[in-house]
């Protein structure tokens, strides 16, 4: 309880540093937004106008602290550009970034899990340096280049899959997964290397516990040794991983997004950098740390329940 | 080192069954040199930078001319890579492009794992607050998406390549300094610390004396881990257009533009893609292979 109050602690104190640093950061930027809104020919006082309205002379400080406030009341301030309010903005494009996240994170662990366990059975053997060599591959090809294959063959080459877009759910389950399988996949396509190898490790040191001798020796077979005793001791590094991979997925969503024409939060932030509109990218990258600090947060709790003797012993004191 | 693998090799073939000991223990000794995986990949590492740094030496078309009588051409005579969707000659602007992603490649670990592990050094040797600040700087810069704080740095300081190497080092700082502290903590305890300690050397003098020559190695690691990354990184940036500035040719920059005709023109998307891979698949199986020679690093690498 008390290391959970710490850690509690100390993500708020990162937060804090991580808003104050890109506020600091968008707010020398060298592009004033106020030049940008006033337009191209326009005087000196009409820009002096929209400033003082905006508030942009007073102290950076100032402006942070209100800005703190605002988050906490709800109110991440306005688009200057399109003059939507951000954390509509935000929560209107979350869910598209999310299920393709969700996605991505399925397919990758539906290749990984069976990847780790094949290689782990046999280390060195013939499966295990195949899937070795085919994980090498995979994590030398970014998945901007991987999606750029992708759509060459499945969507150009053989028509199977649309090449970009989006459909809301509303238009039918299908309809709406159709355009997300090409972009989860080749954000699996990275990420499965890495979940893959942490398994595999872990695994082949399960297998070397008694228990599993024990299994063995009661005549088990491999098959239901592998799958039901080794694997969810086996996980546990797997699990954190996913969590933290979700700041690097939220990354990945960034690129896949812009090429594949997803409307999520990764294009609103492309879009906000093209336009230099701060308070967007600002609000962005608050939202991408929050994300980030809630899935460790949610990563702990999946480690309690998956390991028993984390759960007892806080049943305990 | 290689005569003695190979005589052992052929001691070993040509009477393979009077004793097994011997045979496996050639076979180790043959594991240990570095087999075809470095070798192949290393010379076509050697190849791209020779391509790269001697690019004005090759009588090749400028990267930025226009020949407009080849426009989006397939490859011909005088353009063995064909012509991207303005006329420029494909082979001299991936040659160019090269230029980007290796400077990229080799300066930003550097950049990165240096200040890393100055920060590593002191956090683990001072310990106490400067510890605690540190630790918090780095579990924030962990906190955004590496590609956030790029999009954001490319925005306020713009595109030179300079400022790319930079931002993108930036990124490498975490996980060095996290190793950097590791090795620190866990060397400035030993005898010879304090020995030096007790002579009354400097804090300075022991961690460039005493400290550094041990922890640098893991760091090694680390940077030819981080060479691929970087590539890789530089591309995904430049993909988006927001690395280097729009006339000079990049990897990441030639693929977004043989994306838009991707359907047409395959060729332009698909050259930079392969030798791209190509060379982080080469970099990332020579890495591998210095990394498991450098036996005392294994316990530092990630």
């Amino acid at each position: 309880m008390r290391y959970l109050l710490y850690r509690l602690r100390r993500l708020a104190i990162v937060l804090g540093v991580v808003t104050f640093i890109t506020f600091l950061l968008v707010n020398v930027l060298p592009g004033d937004v106020a030049y940008q809104m006033a337009g191209m020919d326009s005087s000196e006082e009409e820009v002096q106008a929209i400033r003082d309205e905006l508030g942009l002379g007073r102290p950076v400080l100032v402006r942070y602290a209100e800005w703190v406030g605002g988050v906490f009341t709800g109110d991440w301030g306005k688009s200057f550009i399109s003059d939507e309010n951000v954390w509509d903005a935000i929560t209107d494009r979350f869910p598209v970034s999310f299920e393709l996240m969700i996605l991505a994170q399925f397919l990758a662990l539906a290749m990984a899990i069976p990847a780790g366990i094949a290689s782990a059975f046999r280390p060195n053997g013939r499966a295990d340096r195949i899937i070795g060599g085919l994980a090498f591959a995979s994590v030398s090809m970014p998945s901007f280049m991987t999606a750029i294959l992708l759509i060459f063959v499945f969507a150009l080459g053989l028509g199977w899959l649309p090449a970009t877009g989006y459909e809301p759910l509303s238009s039918g389950l299908w309809a709406n997964l159709r355009p997300m399988i090409l972009p989860a996949l080749s954000l699996a396509l990275v990420e499965w290397t890495i979940l893959m190898r942490t398994l595999r490790v872990e695994m082949i040191a399960v297998l070397q516990e008694n228990y599993i001798a024990l299994a063995r020796a009661k005549g088990m077979s491999n098959l239901r040794i592998l799958l039901v005793h080794a694997l969810r001791p086996s996980s546990f590094s797997m699990i954190t991983l996913l969590g933290l991979q979700v700041a690097r997925l939220l990354g990945g969503t960034i690129i896949i997004e812009q090429i594949f024409g997803i409307p999520g939060v990764g294009r609103l932030l492309i879009h906000a950098v093209y336009t230099r509109d701060f308070i967007v990218i600002q609000g962005c990258v608050t939202f991408f740390a929050l994300a980030f600090v809630t899935a460790n947060f949610l990563v702990d709790i999946a480690y309690a329940w998956l390991d028993p003797r984390i759960r007892t012993g806080g049943a305990h004191g | 080192m290689a005569d003695v693998s190979s005589s052992n090799r052929g001691t070993a073939q040509a009477k393979p069954e009077i004793d097994r000991n011997a045979l496996a223990i050639a076979l180790h000794r043959k594991s240990r040199s570095f087999g075809p995986f470095f070798w192949i990949p290393m010379c076509w590492l050697i190849l791209v930078a020779i391509a790269c740094i001697f690019a004005p030496f090759w009588g090749l078309p400028p990267a930025d001319e226009i020949d407009w009588a080849y426009i989006q051409s397939p490859p011909v005579e005088g353009h063995p890579l064909g012509t991207d969707n303005l006329g420029r000659d494909m082979l001299s602007r991936i040659i160019w492009g090269g230029r980007v992603s290796l400077t990229v490649g080799f300066a930003a670990p550097f950049i990165g794992v240096g200040l890393g592990m100055i920060l590593g050094m002191i956090a683990g040797y001072y310990r106490g607050w400067a510890d605690e600040v540190i630790g918090i700087l780095i579990d924030a810069w962990l906190a955004i998406p590496g590609l956030v704080v790029l999009l954001l740095f490319s925005v306020v300081f713009g595109g030179s390549l300079f400022m790319v190497c930079v931002s993108l080092g930036l990124l490498f700082i975490p996980t060095a300094a996290r190793i950097t502290r590791a090795a620190t903590l866990n060397y400035s305890g030993r005898e010879f610390v304090l020995a030096a300690k007790a002579m009354g050397a400097s804090d300075f003098r022991i961690l460039r004396k005493e400290i550094f020559p041990n922890i640098i190695w893991p760091l090694i690691a680390f940077i030819l881990i981080d060479i691929p990354i970087a590539i890789v990184i530089e591309g995904a940036l430049s993909f988006l257009g927001l690395s280097v500035k729009a006339p000079t040719p990049s990897w990441g920059g030639i693929i977004a533009e043989g994306r838009e005709v991707l359907e047409t023109m395959p060729h332009i998307a698909m050259y930079p893609t392969i030798i791209m891979f190509l060379t982080v698949l080469c970099f990332n199986l020579v890495g591998d292979a210095i990394r498991r020679r450098l036996a005392d690093v294994r316990e530092g690498a990630i």
